[in-house]
């Protein structure tokens, strides 16, 4: 999947769940610092992007998570 | 015959599919529980996905175990829904930063009794809250870290735990005559969304499987959840008041 694709799915369940801007979801975008995300609303964002791809993500794998651009480069590689 | 065949559970603190309450829902549907979920603040909407992942996707109900009202208007949705409540588990613990991570001195007042009201006193509230729906000969049970002793880092929030353990034992004293159980459940360390909030944590997790005679897997809640559905079954029905280890054996070691 084009990652432009995978962004665009990023970008509408992040407006709905982080309640931000869609305009702000960009791949240099920081969870804590430019969209006022927590370790929970990731835990939220990624539980909604595993029904979206119909993918599984692990919590380990969301420790070192920071930017927008990390979470698509997740999903991608669950892609394959 | 299942082991909860027909039981009707009320399960707090499902907050991610790692939580002890969840594999606690699972193995209770699993095992022919009826089991209606809560929620609170932030987390509701994590509790409301991850239902979608259990057996049957329970209902959630939104409960703030620090205010009143909300209590009051489950027990009146579990009335309304089953007429009566067969168990309870509490699993709700919550302390802010500075009560935790290794400066014990430095927590002031206003912190502390947000963690105690939140992790123990809400045991009370609760138990008042849904006594009236709560079925003659009913269980409670409450998610524990043994707070015997001093731990790195759980700091204020062990000081929370011995008190829920105290708040067990005097609500067991309260809804012995009815016949209804209240036991503390100390779990050994598990990786979930709680337990990584905990600064420092990971300073007991190596120390664990080291000492515990049976071992210790921090990554599998299901011998915890096992052990609660035990305690919300009527195959511990002469149980209460008590403080019961699901911890491989470590709390009996001396080293």
């Amino acid at each position: 999947m084009e990652r432009s694709e995978i962004l665009e799915t990023v970008r509408k369940l992040a407006v709905e769940t982080l309640e931000v801007d869609g305009d702000a979801v960009v791949e240099t975008a920081v969870f804590a610092d430019d969209l006022d995300a927590d370790s929970l609303d990731l835990v939220e964002l990624v539980m909604a992007l595993e029904e979206a791809f119909d993918i599984s993500v692990p919590e380990e794998e969301l420790e070192d998570i920071e930017t927008v651009g990390q979470v698509i480069d997740l999903v991608q590689a669950k892609l394959g | 015959m299942t082991l909860l065949e027909g039981k009707r559970l009320l399960i707090t603190g499902v907050l991610t599919d790692k939580s002890i309450a969840f594999a606690v829902a699972r193995t209770a549907l699993e095992e022919g529980a009826h089991v209606v979920l809560t929620g609170a603040g932030r987390g509701l909407s994590l509790t409301q996905k991850v239902a979608q992942r259990l057996p049957e996707a329970p209902d959630v109900l939104e409960m703030d175990v620090n205010a009143s009202d909300h209590i009051a208007a489950v027990a009146q949705d579990l009335r309304a829904r089953w007429g009566e409540v067969d168990g309870v588990l509490h699993a709700i613990g919550f302390a802010p930063a500075e009560c935790l991570g290794g400066d014990f001195l430095a927590a002031d007042w206003e912190s502390v009794a947000v963690a105690l009201q939140t992790s123990a006193y809400s045991l009370a509230a609760i138990a008042r809250g849904l006594g009236p729906v709560l079925a003659d000969g009913a269980s409670i049970v409450s998610l524990d870290f043994d707070a015997r002793v001093a731990w790195p880092s759980y700091d204020w929030m062990g000081v929370a735990k011995a008190a829920l353990e105290s708040i067990t034992r005097y609500c067991a004293r309260e809804l012995g005559p009815r016949g209804i159980r209240v036991n503390a459940l100390a779990a050994g360390p598990l990786r979930t969304m709680a337990a990584k909030s905990i600064p420092g944590f990971e300073r007991f997790e190596d120390a664990w499987s080291e000492r515990a005679p049976l071992g210790w897997d921090i990554t599998d809640p299901a011998p915890v959840a096992k052990m609660a559905c035990v305690l919300l079954s009527d195959w511990s029905q002469a149980v209460t008041g008590e403080l019961l280890h699901v911890d491989g054996g470590y709390h009996a070691m001396g080293a």
